[in-house]
């Protein structure tokens, strides 16, 4: 095995016993990137001699003794967080030449834990994609098969991570953006309960539901990055200050008694028949560990999407407003006013699809129609909430594909914002509701394209998602499949 | 038809986003398929049903009203696409 291919937990080892080096590390992620990277396009911007610094630096502390959780191991930021002095364009035209005067507080605790960045990863534009086709960079490819989207909007975090161009990566998720492409590319991603990680250098896209989790290849470097990102900001004002439990002490533990929440609502027509068989599988390894899995309903999750697509753009309409050409950014030039200043940045720095999210918000809102979309989507919206509250009553966790299909084909569905939106169908309640979610790898089709599972718990509870997934992930002895790229 | 191509005009210039007259008729005919989707909303009764905004109880984040650092007008300045001096500057406002 390749040190790029290693887990942080692997690798962290290796370099306690002073077998490996954080340059050897790095410059083994490099030389992949420099194999696979062009037919991949994960990153939009690569840091690599800033990463190798890091890494001569990181092994002047190991020599010390001061090894840290996240000493040597390089790591890629979702383009989406703000990197203070380093480019940060939000896969957008409009912020092409935005230099962050500040970085975010994951990237300071990720910092202050050790890490080395490789880089900032592609994205759909402003994170509202579902295949990471509307970023202004162009499309990121699935590893598993180049002709096919990873999955979106973390495309390129998701990727990075298969694909092995990093160790683990960031990304953040408002309507499935991390679980949807982790299930797509066959590893582990989180979102983390609504508060539990701060936003705070986040570029927003929807206040309300976005949240900032991990990329991993296992459950285990899921717990260790959770230990890192989790914890009240008094930065950011939706941060809650509530005790974090060390995540690593629910690897191991088996589910003996627990009862897992099988929601009839998720398998319905439409979902491929593999993605059902894989589950179906995966239902009989839970219980053979312990596991009692019970039928449970979800009675609002046919109004899921529509919800959504009002209360998302609402807020994006409202967070996108900022980015007029006046304080940074892009600004159309050879314009006569103020007024013709703003609609031409605009025009030229947004894409189609932020565009039509930008004018159903706008709409929604607008004198006349307010308490038809927008108050409406939020009685339903506490709807959607109340259905969990009364499902985590007869249930520990609940189960569900994490995607209703494996990858599709690039430009399957870009013509058809409708269908693509309907591709987030399992992933976006638990944004609606603030729950924590987690998409492990469960399996492949018979054409070799990973599918995912999801696990859903109450408030706070991720630790009871790694302890799931991880009791999974053990009994089920998945074979390691590796894209041939 | 939930919306014409006059309201997606009048909503274009609220949002103030140009549009040509080829994304109009697309934008009309995108946003006429979403909104007839959404209006699956109304299948469901409502009355007396708090609106949520968030998912968990928020507060307001007050803190000791005390001076601390920022980031100033220069490194603020560095982003803008035209400043001068301590400011913005922007095409003229008034005729």
């Amino acid at each position: 095995m390749e040190l790029n291919q290693l887990t942080i937990h692997e690798l962290q080892e290796k370099i306690k016993n002073g077998e490996v080096s954080a340059l050897q590390i790095t410059e083994s992620v490099f030389s992949r990137i420099d194999a696979v990277e062009e037919r991949v396009h994960c990153y939009i911007r690569l840091m690599k001699e800033e990463a190798l610094h890091a890494a001569s630096k990181a092994d002047d502390d190991i020599k010390k003794g001061d090894i840290k959780p996240l000493t040597g191991i390089p790591i890629a930021l979702k383009d989406i967080v703000c990197t203070k002095g380093i480019v940060t364009t939000c896969g957008s035209h409009i912020l092409h030449n935005f230099v962050p005067p500040y970085s975010a507080t994951v990237v300071e605790k990720l910092t202050a834990a050790g890490a080395i960045y490789v880089g900032k990863t592609n994205m759909d534009e402003f994170a509202m994609g579902s295949s990471t086709e509307t970023s202004w960079f162009g499309p990121t490819r699935n590893p598993w098969d180049l002709e096919r989207i990873p999955g979106g909007s973390s495309g390129g975090s998701a990727t990075a991570v298969a694909a092995d161009e990093c160790i683990a990566s960031i990304g953040s998720d408002t309507g499935g953006s991390i679980r949807q492409p982790a299930a797509l590319c066959g590893i582990v991603g989180m979102k983390p309960t609504y508060g539990r990680v701060s936003r705070f250098g986040l570029i927003a896209f929807a206040s309300s539901l976005d949240q900032i989790g991990p990329f991993t290849k296992d459950v285990e470097d899921c717990a260790i990055m959770m230990n890192i990102l989790a914890g009240y900001d008094p930065k950011e004002s939706t941060s809650v200050n509530a005790e974090v439990p060390d995540y690593r002490q629910f690897i191991g533990r088996d589910i003996k008694g627990w009862k897992i929440g099988i929601p009839k609502e998720y398998f319905i027509e439409g979902i491929d028949p593999e993605v059902t068989a894989a589950i179906k599988k995966a239902i009989t390894v839970i219980e053979q560990g312990g596991g009692q899995c019970v039928n449970i309903t979800l009675p609002h999750t046919q109004y899921c999407v529509a919800t959504y697509y009002i209360i998302a753009p609402a807020e994006a309409s409202s967070n996108l407003a900022r980015y007029d050409g006046v304080r940074y950014g892009l600004r159309a030039a050879d314009v006569r006013d103020l007024l013709e200043m703003y609609r031409t940045t605009r025009m030229e720095g947004f894409g189609a699809e932020v565009k039509r999210r930008i004018m159903i918000g706008t709409y929604a809102l607008s004198a006349g129609y307010y308490d038809a979309y927008y108050k409406k989507a939020s009685q339903v919206r506490a709807l959607i909430k109340r259905d969990f509250d009364e499902a985590f009553k007869t249930c520990d966790v609940i189960l569900t594909p994490t995607s209703p299909t494996p990858a599709f084909k690039i430009g399957e569905k870009t013509d058809d914002p409708l269908q693509m939106y309907l591709s987030d169908i399992f992933t976006i309640s638990t944004n609606l509701a603030g729950i924590p979610g987690i998409s492990i790898p469960c399996g492949f089709t018979s054409g070799g394209l990973p599918i995912g599972m999801q696990f859903l718990a109450g408030h706070f509870e991720e630790g009871k998602l790694i302890q799931i997934a991880s009791a999974y992930e053990k009994n089920a002895k998945n074979e390691k499949r590796r894209p041939a790229l | 038809m939930k919306i014409s191509s006059q309201e997606v005009e009048y909503v274009a210039h609220l949002a103030r986003l140009e549009i040509n007259e080829k994304e109009k008729e697309k934008f009309t005919s995108q946003l006429n398929d979403i909104l007839l989707y959404i209006d699956k909303l109304n299948e469901l009764d409502t009355k007396g049903v708090e609106p949520m905004s968030h998912a968990i109880a928020v507060t307001n984040a007050f803190r000791e009203d005390k001076t601390s650092t920022s980031i100033g007008t220069e490194q603020t300045l560095t982003n803008a696409p035209d400043a001068r001096g301590e400011f913005f500057r922007v095409p003229k406002v008034i005729e």
